[in-house]
């Protein structure tokens, strides 16, 4: 069984007087152990709600969760982190499932210094207390690339250049060895270069110590140097799973198609014209009445109007290890960009951004 | 931090010295002058030109200014018009028992209006919530000298559970030593002295936190509400802390900020309201004095109670910004 696995996770907003929003319309996927797992798509596709749904950090007024969000626990038993009560939840965020947030600089307490926010978890999750936690903070701060560490625990985060609050904030979040770690967009903030430093961090922490990431973002660039797994979101909905090669060799959705295609590529002559998808995530309709990605898509048949296509084996795949919905998937067509190993290499470049602008 | 407060101590001095100016220019530009303010409505004109030449009004005004902050800097703010006492000794008589009012006051609208606004926030759109902000509303709208009246009708004279007027039961024995009776009894041991006080400070503190008090609710509730929403209250969660911790470190710390601002703010308007409770309750204090050098226009006492309430306001900023300073690290300057 995997380390997580998610199962029909549905969050819908509702507001009195207004219509109910369904952020997110049944997502299904899965971590194992020590694997890293992206999940990719554009503003507003219900990523980083999904994300918010299995840390239970969605506010419990005016918000629906429904599916199932099963975690394997450091016992062996299974619970199910959308059901679980407020403190055993509260027990669990820090030392087995832990989160890196989008923006550094709002995610910090800017009255409070970076080493009491360090210490705070070594205290409630080990009992760690005085020098013991302040040199293990210390110890934290200086794995995660921060230096003179001692110093810098006591300063404040309006003290530390970007790239440092993100590794502090790193450093929060591996306090306590987590076996399942939340990264939300963890790069958007900062500037390229640091952008490739932190993502090289994460590699490495995921390397040592054998936690499993989810990483939520909208760079491509990031999943492909980094991601085991990837699954699209689209509208609330994973449209495709399948590992990284598979995926950059030959996207079958044709969302994670356009995705592909619209990278801009730098040996394309001057002046070519970019190859962006049409349309906005606005032009959509509701998954009920079929596929949502239809009013952008450049295959779309009637067929595509019949409620919303199942996530199915991609035809000539093996099973399970190819998922797509969609009722006619791009077939053995690699779009503009090479396979994955080429986009890895462009890890560090912006312009592998989602052109979804 | 030593060198911040030297430094906005420093900036006091200019602030202080801007306002004798005003104040003294106040009291030039008033109608006939301050020698046919003394003399009153019948005085002849040689009346005046004879008590202006015996005030130094006839000297120009520089050296008027030069003779009048000499005598400040000594303490020796003049004597009243009416009672012929230098008006520092007759401040000194009657400011602890304002201070103590407007302590009590102060008191009450932190400790009861920092929890209530904080749950209030925390139960949005509840029972609570709904009351206090009704309440509250309620609280700023009724003038104080009403609801002075009000609490002294109902738990002073109906119900008899506390003392309707003065600061002191007449029986009581005390030794005064500070002239703040609650501190004195506490400091030579004579405590039912201290608790008789203190029933006497309850229902004129209460009238007095009135308003106050709601706006501490409200702005409690209003920043809070603000800070729940910040990014860094989430993370705080997603570490797993206890509710205890997110609460206090991550939550109330900052969302004390705006609240400390409109305390130190309120206190002001606080000794101006204290003038009408004073009255209501026969309370000994600064405010009676003051009403009565209003009317009899005792401009040696109106000049020294403002500057008297100008420095209380200044000195009271500066404590704010220093207890600002000292929660968030980002207005210190290095």
């Amino acid at each position: 069984m995997s380390l997580l696995s998610v199962d029909e996770l549905t969050v819908t907003f509702t507001g009195r007087g207004t219509r109910d929003v369904n952020a997110v319309s049944g997502v299904s996927f899965s971590v194992d152990e020590g694997q890293v797992v992206g999940l990719v798509g554009e503003s507003g596709c219900g990523k980083s709600v999904t994300s918010l749904a299995l840390m239970g950090l969605l506010p419990k007024r005016g918000v629906r969760v429904g599916g199932r969000a099963l975690f394997r626990t450091k016992g062996g038993g299974s619970t199910d982190l959308l059901t679980l009560g407020r403190s055993a939840l509260r027990d669990l965020r820090g030392p087995q499932l832990a989160m890196i947030f989008q923006d550094p600089l709002s995610s910090l307490n800017p009255v409070v210094p970076i080493g009491v926010q360090v210490t705070e978890i070594l205290a409630r999750h080990r009992g760690m207390r005085g020098k013991a936690a302040r040199d293990q903070a210390a110890h934290l701060l200086e794995r995660v690339g921060i230096p003179d560490p001692t110093r810098r625990l006591r300063e404040y985060p309006h003290q530390l250049s970007g790239g440092m609050r993100q590794r502090a904030l790193i450093a929060m979040a591996v306090a306590c060895a987590p076996r399942l770690l939340i990264a939300d967009e963890p790069t958007t903030a900062l500037d390229v270069t640091i952008q490739a430093q932190i993502l090289e961090l994460l590699k490495e922490l995921v390397d040592d110590q054998g936690t499993a990431l989810l990483m939520i973002t909208h760079d491509l660039g990031v999943v492909a140097g980094l991601c085991d797994d990837v699954n699209v979101l689209y509208a609330g909905k994973v449209v495709e799973a399948a590992g990284r090669r598979p995926l950059f060799a030959a996207p079958a959705h044709p969302y994670a198609h356009g995705l592909l295609g619209s990278i801009p590529r730098l040996d394309s002559p001057r002046g070519e014209p970019l190859n962006p998808i049409r349309g906005s995530i606005n032009d959509t309709i509701a998954w009920g009445d079929g596929c949502a990605f239809a009013p952008r898509c450049d295959f779309y048949t009637l067929a595509c109007l019949e409620g919303a296509p199942a996530l199915a084996d991609l035809p000539g795949a093996e099973p399970a290890a190819h998922l797509v919905r969609c009722v006619n998937p791009v077939l053995n067509e690699a779009p503009g960009a090479g396979d994955a190993d080429d986009a890895g290499a462009d890890t560090e470049s912006d312009t592998t951004k989602e052109a979804s602008a | 931090m030593l060198r911040l407060i030297v430094r906005r101590l420093l900036q006091l001095i200019p602030t202080l010295l801007g306002l004798t100016v005003l104040l003294f220019l106040w009291i030039h530009r008033l109608p006939g002058g301050p020698a046919s303010a003394l003399l009153g409505e019948r005085a002849t004109e040689a009346d005046r030109r004879q008590m202006e030449e015996a005030l130094g009004l006839d000297q120009p005004m520089w050296v008027q200014y030069g003779r009048w902050m000499e005598r400040l800097v000594q303490l020796d703010l003049g004597n009243s018009v009416r009672t012929g006492q230098p008006v520092w000794e007759e401040f000194t008589l009657r400011f602890p028992a304002t201070v103590e009012l407007a302590v009590t006051g102060i008191l009450i609208a932190v400790v009861v209006g920092i929890p209530l606004g904080y749950f209030a926030a925390r139960r949005r759109g509840g029972w609570l919530d709904v009351t206090a902000v009704s309440a509250s509303l309620v609280g700023v709208c009724i003038p104080v000298f009403f609801l002075a009246f009000l609490l002294r009708a109902v738990f002073a004279v109906n119900l008899g559970w506390l003392p309707s007027v003065g600061r002191q039961s007449t029986g009581i024995d005390a030794t005064e030593v500070t002239g703040f009776f609650v501190l004195d009894g506490i400091l030579t041991g004579e405590f039912d002295a201290s608790w008789d006080a203190l029933e006497h400070l309850i229902l004129p503190g209460v009238a007095l936190a009135s308003i106050p008090l709601a706006v501490v609710v409200r702005i409690t509730r209003a920043s809070v509400l603000d800070v729940l929403g910040e990014d860094y209250v989430r993370t705080a969660e997603s570490k797993g802390l206890k509710q205890r911790v997110v609460r206090g470190r991550h939550v109330m710390r900052n969302a004390l900020l705006p609240v400390i601002t409109t305390v130190g703010l309120l206190t002001g308007s606080l000794l101006s309201g204290a003038v009408l409770t004073e009255s209501v309750f026969s309370f000994n204090g600064i405010g009676s004095f003051i009403r009565t050098a209003i009317d009899i226009r005792d401009y040696p006492v109106l000049m020294g109670f403002i500057l008297f309430i100008a420095v209380i306001y200044v000195v009271i900023n500066l404590l704010v910004d220093l207890a600002y300073s000292l929660i968030d690290p980002r207005v210190r300057v290095n």
